[in-house]
């Protein structure tokens, strides 16, 4: 196209000239407008659309925390420990950018599960939108992989023993696994080959790939328009004199301003937690990763960070059979992979949970508050609620613990693999033609 | 000169061109794989690294355990004292695997103490289970900490598998096989090296 072809840029004031001489060398102007000026957003987005824009901006703190982290720490068995407390002590202003990254790393799954959770009962993961969905679940396993490399480097107690136990999760499947643990470790233990590989995935490798998926994942979702809390097609609905939708309105101004609110709010709460309370009682960092790591000794009581604990309390309950121990290692995976089934498992007339039926509902509500229950069965010993008495067949002298991690459990995958059944049977309620 | 004319174009020459040059870059790509992928394993002094380890057991008093790094990993050595070894015999009911027939030790090494001298129990103290190192609970019942009716073991702290003073795992614990013997010897009656085999 002809330089000239373009229309000069106009409405920019004194920036006119130089936008367009932008403009005619790059898509300034088209991205500007069907990215946000044009692309229009459903009218009700309640609360929880904060925590996709939300997500965004801790990944900004992440990289940006991460980047300034990488110039004073050194990725060796022998300097890491110390040279993060040197970071934490002696780096001019070191150690708020190490609890900025810290605290970064918990709020980013706070908001990630948030926003997934806004995807279930909105039914965002329906038909046109799967492939954002799929996108979104890619970005949660590069997250989950990002956040266990990262958490090897501090080189303490639960980052070696942590890294020793998942790494061992390999080490299960039969015939190769024992090989297979030796070249993920690069080493028969963990040791400065495995921190050194990890800092290479943790700084480069997932987060280019993260990047790469976001990109993804956001241009899905502009292909087919957001979904909404009442889950109806804006773009069904057009205006006949504008061609744009009635229920929409452009996503800036009104969602860039609306954003920046909830941007507000969380920076608030995560300065709090920066300033006053970056450990949080043990649960955003623990108190056995203030000791350097030590291959001889494991910690009396160890477990994952808090946002692991639903999948690490599955993979405690399920028992070894036929000698083999990999089954829960494959209930583990599979907890996380079923995500990838959702736009297929769901079979309902209605997207929203406002318009599902009584059977939905409960097995919603069932579903989150398993999730919960086993996060906090990870978290705690596998003693928190003692033993059976002895003499009760079958669960006699096992831990009460272990056999309600079971049954929650069959109940987390029930609500996935019973899914086609109960969507299809329930009474639902008639969807409006308009947003409310 | 001739034409290029757009209708006259040998469509399956066109695919059997792609899907060769496919094939070819596929393979190509597999190729420059194999040096990345190979990076990863145990590098030259990691291997050397592995090299055995020698061991005083004369200072051990008899109860009394030692722990030492081979191959990084915790290796512990033991002195188990008569009472100990009279209640590896009454263990069996308990265990999994009482005669170690599916776990890893060597030949030389046989029986409830699963140790070339009965006293002296040498063990590599990561737990079959995920890799922890289980923790020494040598008192007989309640001094335990780990019940009235335990005989006296290791308890793996991080998914509560339990074995017996000869590193064997009681029923109901996620371990599935009882620890590791390494290969180890006696070079004389003081001293032991772990990391060989006994010869003959």
């Amino acid at each position: 196209m002809a330089v000239t072809n373009k229309p000069p840029v106009t409405g920019a004031g004194p920036f006119n000239g130089v936008l367009t001489w932008f403009d005619q060398r790059f898509p300034l102007m088209v991205l500007w407008r069907t990215q946000l000026t044009e692309y229009y957003a459903p009218k009700n987005f309640n609360v929880w659309y904060f925590f996709g824009s939300l997500a965004a901006l801790v990944l900004v703190i992440q990289i940006v925390s991460g980047i300034f982290l990488t110039m004073n720490y050194k990725p060796s068995a022998e300097h890491a420990f110390a040279s993060v407390e040197y970071i934490m002590r002696d780096v001019p202003g070191g150690w708020i950018i190490r609890y900025i990254h810290s605290t970064g790393a918990s709020a980013f799954f706070i908001v990630v599960y948030l926003h997934m959770a806004r995807g279930l009962m909105y039914g965002s993961y329906r038909k046109p939108r799967e492939l954002t969905w799929i996108f979104g679940v890619l970005i949660y396993l590069c997250l989950m992989a990002e956040a266990f490399f990262g958490y090897l480097l501090p080189w303490g107690q639960m980052s070696f023993w942590g890294a020793q136990v998942i790494i061992n999760l390999f080490a299960t499947i039969p015939i190769i696994g024992e090989d297979l643990s030796v070249w993920i470790r690069g080493d028969y233990n963990v040791s400065d080959a495995t921190l050194n590989r990890f800092f290479a995935l943790h700084v480069i490798a997932i987060p280019m790939a993260l990047l790469g998926l976001v990109a993804a994942h956001l241009m899905a979702l502009h292909e087919t328009g957001s979904n909404n809390p009442d889950g109806i097609e804006i773009y069904e609905n057009l205006d006949p004199k504008t061609g744009t939708p009635v229920d929409g309105i452009p996503f800036h101004p009104y969602y860039t301003v609306k954003d920046l609110v909830g941007v507000a709010v969380f920076l608030i709460v995560f300065c709090a937690i920066v300033f006053f309370s970056p450990e949080v009682g043990g649960y955003f960092l623990e108190y056995n990763n203030f000791i350097p790591a030590d291959p001889l000794t494991t910690p009396t009581h160890i477990a994952p960070v808090w946002y692991f604990t639903p999948f690490y309390a599955m993979l405690r309950a399920i028992p070894s059979f036929f000698n083999m121990q990999v089954w829960g290692v494959i209930v583990m995976g599979a907890a996380v992979m079923i995500f990838f089934a959702m736009p297929w498992l769901d079979r309902g007339r209605t997207k929203s949970i406002r318009y599902r039926g009584p059977i939905y509902r409960a097995f919603f509500a069932v579903f989150v508050v398993t999730f919960v229950i086993l996060g906090y069965l990870g978290v705690e010993p596998t003693n928190v609620w003692g033993e059976f008495p002895k003499g009760i067949p079958v669960v006699g002298g096992d831990y009460i613990a272990t056999w309600v991690a079971r049954v929650l459990t069959a109940v987390y995958f029930a609500f996935f693999l019973l899914m086609p059944w109960y969507t299809a049977r329930d009474k639902e309620k008639p969807v409006p033609q308009r947003l409310t | 000169m001739t034409a290029i004319v757009l209708d006259q174009v040998d469509e399956k020459k066109r695919r059997f061109l792609i899907v060769a040059t496919s094939a070819a870059s596929a393979v190509a790509a597999g190729g420059v794989a194999v040096p990345f992928l190979g990076s990863w394993f145990p590098s030259a002094r990691a291997l050397a690294a592995g090299a055995p380890v020698e061991v005083d057991v004369s200072k051990i008093e008899s109860g009394q355990q030692i722990t030492v790094e081979w191959r990084g990993k915790p290796v512990w050595v033991m002195r188990r004292t008569p009472e100990m070894l009279a209640q590896l015999e009454k263990n069996d009911a308990l265990l999994a695997d009482p005669q170690s027939g599916s776990s890893k030790q060597p030949d030389y090494v046989k029986g409830a103490a699963r140790s070339i001298k009965p006293e002296v129990f040498v063990a590599v103290g990561v737990c079959t289970h995920l890799g922890c190192s289980p923790t020494l609970k040598k008192e007989v019942g309640a001094a335990s900490d780990m019940g009235t009716d335990w005989p006296g073991g290791y308890y793996c702290p991080c998914h509560n598998s339990r074995f017996d003073l000869a590193a064997r795992v009681f029923k109901g614990s996620p371990a599935p096989t009882n620890l590791e013997i390494p290969p180890h010897r006696y070079l004389s009656d003081a001293r032991i090296i772990v990391g060989e085999d006994q010869k003959g």
